[in-house]
C-alpha cells in the first residue's frame, strides 16, 4: 500500500485518470476547479492519454462529456453549486439515454448570498433525475468511489450515470492520506467499458426522439427499475472492491455503534466523521447511540434502513440542506421508510459551512432522548441547529 | 497521539504549503495527518490560517481546529493584527518567526523563537520580493515539537518541489531552523 497525501480533489482526479477516462470536459467553479486542473496538467504532461474538451459553462461541458460517451468513451466531469443548477437539464438527457457517465459533485452552498462552503444543497437537488448518488465521508473513500463509479454505472443491469459527492473544502482541499494502486492493479479491477449502445456514423441510432407516451412511460419505468438493480450491483462492488483494494465500506450505508443502540443518528458526508466521534463520547456517559451514514442516496436505501433503523427508541436525521416549506431531504426519505414505526426528529444544521463539532451532535442527541422519553412517541420533521451567535440571540429574547 | 495545530501566515506566504510538508512528513513516519486550509477567499498580504491534525490512528473529524495545541507564527508583524494564543490549550506550544529573538507571549505558554525571514534570505529563498519562511518553519516545528523528525521533515521538503535545487534549497532552510531554534521570552 502506498499513502500519499492527497486533497479529495486530486484523489478524485488520480481515480478518473486510473479508470482511463478518454474525454474530460468540464468548466471551473469553486471548489471544483482544482479536479480539472489537476486532470489538464496530466494530460498535458502526456501521463494521462485523453481528451480535455473545452467549454464556455456546465449545461455544454456535461453534454459534451454526454455526447464523448455515447461514441463509446469513457467520459468524465466536475462541478459544484451553481455550475451543477446550470448543468441540471442535462442530467435528465443523460440517464434518459441510459448512457454510463461519472460525475464528481464537490457539494457547495448555492446563493445569493454567495457562499463557498460546504451544503448539500446542489447535489440533493438532483435526487429526481435518475443519476446515482454516492456520497464520501473521507478523501479515501472520495477516490475509492470514483473507482467504484464506473463499475457501477458501467454495469449491464445498471446503465445509468453516476455522481460521486464529496464535500466542499473539508474533503476537496484538505490533505490527507489515500492509497493509491497502480495501474495494473486498477485495469485488473475494472473492466473495459460497456454501455447499451454506441453512436457513430455507420450506426443508426436516434437520441432524443419523439417518442410514443405509452413507451416514455415504459422509459421511465426502466430508469426505476435499473436503480432498483442498482442496490445489488452496489453491494456486490463494495465487496470486489474490498477483495482487491482491502476496503469495504458497508455498501449502501455504514452503520457504526449500531448493534445494541437505542438511538441511531443518520446522516451523510464528511461530517458522519464527527458524528461517530460524538457516539463513542456519548457511549461514555452510557447513551446507546450509533450512526448510520447514509453512503447512496440514489437508489435510497429503503430496505436497509427499515432494517437497521426500525424498532430503535428514536432517529435522529441531520441534514446539511432543507427542502424549503418541507423538511431535510434526508429526513423525509428516511421517515417514509420508516412509516411511524419510531420516533423520529430531522435537524437542519451545517447549512453555509458552519462549523458542525461532536459536541453539537451530542447536544442533539441527549436533548431528543429527554423528549422522546418525556412524550413517548415523537415525530418531529425539522428542528434548527441555528449557528452558535444567533442560537444565543434567540435564547436571550427568549429569557426576556 | 493526536495533535491539533494552527499557523498563521499572509496569503502567499505559503502556510498552506507548510501545513501539507507537515502531513506528508507524518505519513512518511506512518502516521495519520489532515491539513486544512482556511476556506475563505484568501488574498495576497491578508492575514490567513490553516489548520493540521496529526495522529497515530486514522483521522475521522473533520470540524474545525479551534482548541491547537501548537500555534505556527509564519509573521512577526502579525502579533499585532490577530491573536495568536486564541483557543490554545494550557501549556501549549508557539513557534514565532522573530527577528529579534524575543516574545510578547504569555509565559505561561511554551515559546519558542526563531529567525527564519533571515535564514530564506541567506538561501535566497525570495519569491516576488517576499522571502518564503514556511519551509524554514517547519524545521523549527521539527525541533520545537517533535511531531515530525527532522529528518522526513527534509524528505517531505525534498519531494514537494518538482525542482530537485529548489527542494535542497528548502530543506537546508528547515536544517538551519531547526539549529537555531532557541526558547524565547520577553
Amino acid at each position: 500500500m502506498v499513502l500519499k497525501a492527497l486533497t479529495a480533489n486530486h484523489a478524485v482526479a488520480e481515480a478518473a485518470k486510473l479508470a482511463r477516462v478518454k474525454v474530460v470536459s468540464a468548466y471551473p467553479i469553486t471548489p471544483q476547479t482544482t479536479i480539472v486542473e489537476k486532470l489538464a496538467e496530466m494530460i498535458e504532461k502526456g501521463e494521462m492519454e485523453a481528451k480535455m474538451v473545452r467549454v464556455e459553462s456546465e449545461h455544454s461541458a456535461l453534454a459534451a462529456t454526454l455526447g464523448a460517451a455515447a461514441a463509446g468513451a469513457r467520459a468524465f466531469t466536475a462541478t459544484s453549486s451553481h455550475g451543477l443548477l446550470y448543468m441540471h437539464e442535462v442530467l435528465w438527457w443523460t440517464s434518459g439515454a441510459r448512457v454510463p457517465v461519472v460525475m464528481a459533485v464537490v457539494t457547495r452552498a448555492i446563493g445569493p448570498p454567495w457562499n463557498i462552503h460546504v451544503e448539500h444543497s446542489d447535489v440533493m437537488d438532483q435526487r429526481d433525475t435518475g443519476w446515482i448518488i454516492g456520497v464520501a465521508q473521507e478523501n479515501q473513500e472520495a477516490f475509492d468511489l470514483t473507482l467504484q463509479a464506473f463499475r457501477i454505472s458501467e454495469d449491464p443491469r445498471v446503465y445509468l450515470p453516476m455522481i460521486v459527492s464529496l464535500d466542499a473544502f473539508i474533503l476537496s482541499h484538505t490533505v490527507a492520506p489515500v492509497d493509491v494502486p497502480s495501474q495494473q492493479e486498477v485495469d485488473a479491477w475494472l473492466p473495459s467499458r460497456r454501455q447499451p449502445y454506441v453512436i457513430s456514423p455507420e450506426t443508426n441510432v436516434v437520441m432524443g426522439n419523439i417518442a410514443d407516451d405509452a413507451d416514455y412511460y415504459m422509459m421511465r419505468y426502466s430508469i426505476n427499475a435499473a436503480m432498483e438493480a442498482a442496490k445489488k450491483v452496489v453491494e456486490e462492488v463494495d465487496e470486489e472492491y474490498g477483495k482487491a483494494f482491502g476496503r469495504r465500506y458497508g455498501g449502501l450505508v455504514e452503520c457504526y455503534n449500531c448493534d445494541d443502540a437505542d438511538y441511531i443518528m443518520v446522516l451523510m458526508g464528511s461530517w458522519a466523521g464527527d458524528a461517530k466521534k460524538a457516539s463513542d463520547l456519548l457511549r461514555e456517559k452510557g447513551y446507546r447511540v450509533g450512526v448510520m451514514r447514509v453512503r447512496f442516496v440514489r437508489p435510497w436505501p429503503r430496505e436497509v434502513v427499515q432494517e437497521k433503523l426500525s424498532n430503535r427508541k428514536g432517529v435522529i436525521v441531520f441534514d446539511r440542506s432543507i427542502s424549503f416549506g418541507s423538511a431535510g431531504q434526508l429526513f423525509t426519505d428516511v421517515a417514509a421508510s420508516l412509516y411511524g414505526s419510531t420516533s423520529i426528529r430531522g435537524v437542519v444544521a451545517g447549512l453555509g459551512g458552519v462549523d458542525v463539532r461532536p459536541e453539537d451532535f451530542m447536544n442533539e442527541v441527549t436533548d431528543f432522548v429527554s423528549h422522546v422519553e418525556e412524550f413517548g412517541r415523537v415525530y418531529e420533521p425539522l428542528r434548527w441547529h441555528l449557528p452558535p451567535k444567533y442560537a444565543k440571540s434567540l435564547a436571550e429574547e427568549v429569557s426576556a | 497521539m493526536y495533535m491539533e495545530l494552527r499557523f498563521h501566515g499572509r496569503g502567499g506566504q505559503g502556510a498552506v504549503t507548510a501545513a501539507t510538508i507537515l502531513a506528508r512528513a507524518a505519513l512518511l513516519e506512518g502516521k495519520w495527518a489532515q491539513a486544512i486550509p482556511e476556506f475563505g477567499a484568501e488574498r495576497r498580504g491578508a492575514p490567513v490560517s490553516v489548520y493540521a491534525r496529526i495522529s497515530d490512528k486514522p483521522i475521522e473529524v473533520h470540524s474545525n481546529v479551534i482548541e491547537p495545541d501548537i500555534v505556527v507564527v509564519l509573521d512577526y508583524e502579525l502579533l499585532k493584527v490577530v491573536d495568536v494564543t486564541k483557543g490554545l490549550k494550557e501549556g501549549g506550544t508557539v513557534i514565532l518567526n522573530s527577528p529579534v529573538n524575543k516574545s510578547p507571549i504569555p509565559s505561561k505558554y511554551k515559546v519558542y523563537c526563531v529567525n527564519a525571514t533571515r535564514i530564506a534570505k541567506e538561501l535566497n529563498l525570495v519569491v516576488s520580493g517576499w522571502p518564503t519562511v514556511n519551509t524554514a518553519m517547519v524545521g523549527a516545528l521539527a525541533k520545537a515539537t517533535g511531531v515530525i523528525g527532522l529528518e522526513s521533515a527534509v524528505k517531505a521538503i525534498e519531494e514537494y518541489f518538482s525542482n530537485p535545487t529548489l527542494g535542497k534549497l528548502n530543506a537546508e532552510a528547515a536544517a538551519r531552523s531547526y539549529k537555531e531554534l532557541e526558547p524565547c521570552s520577553d
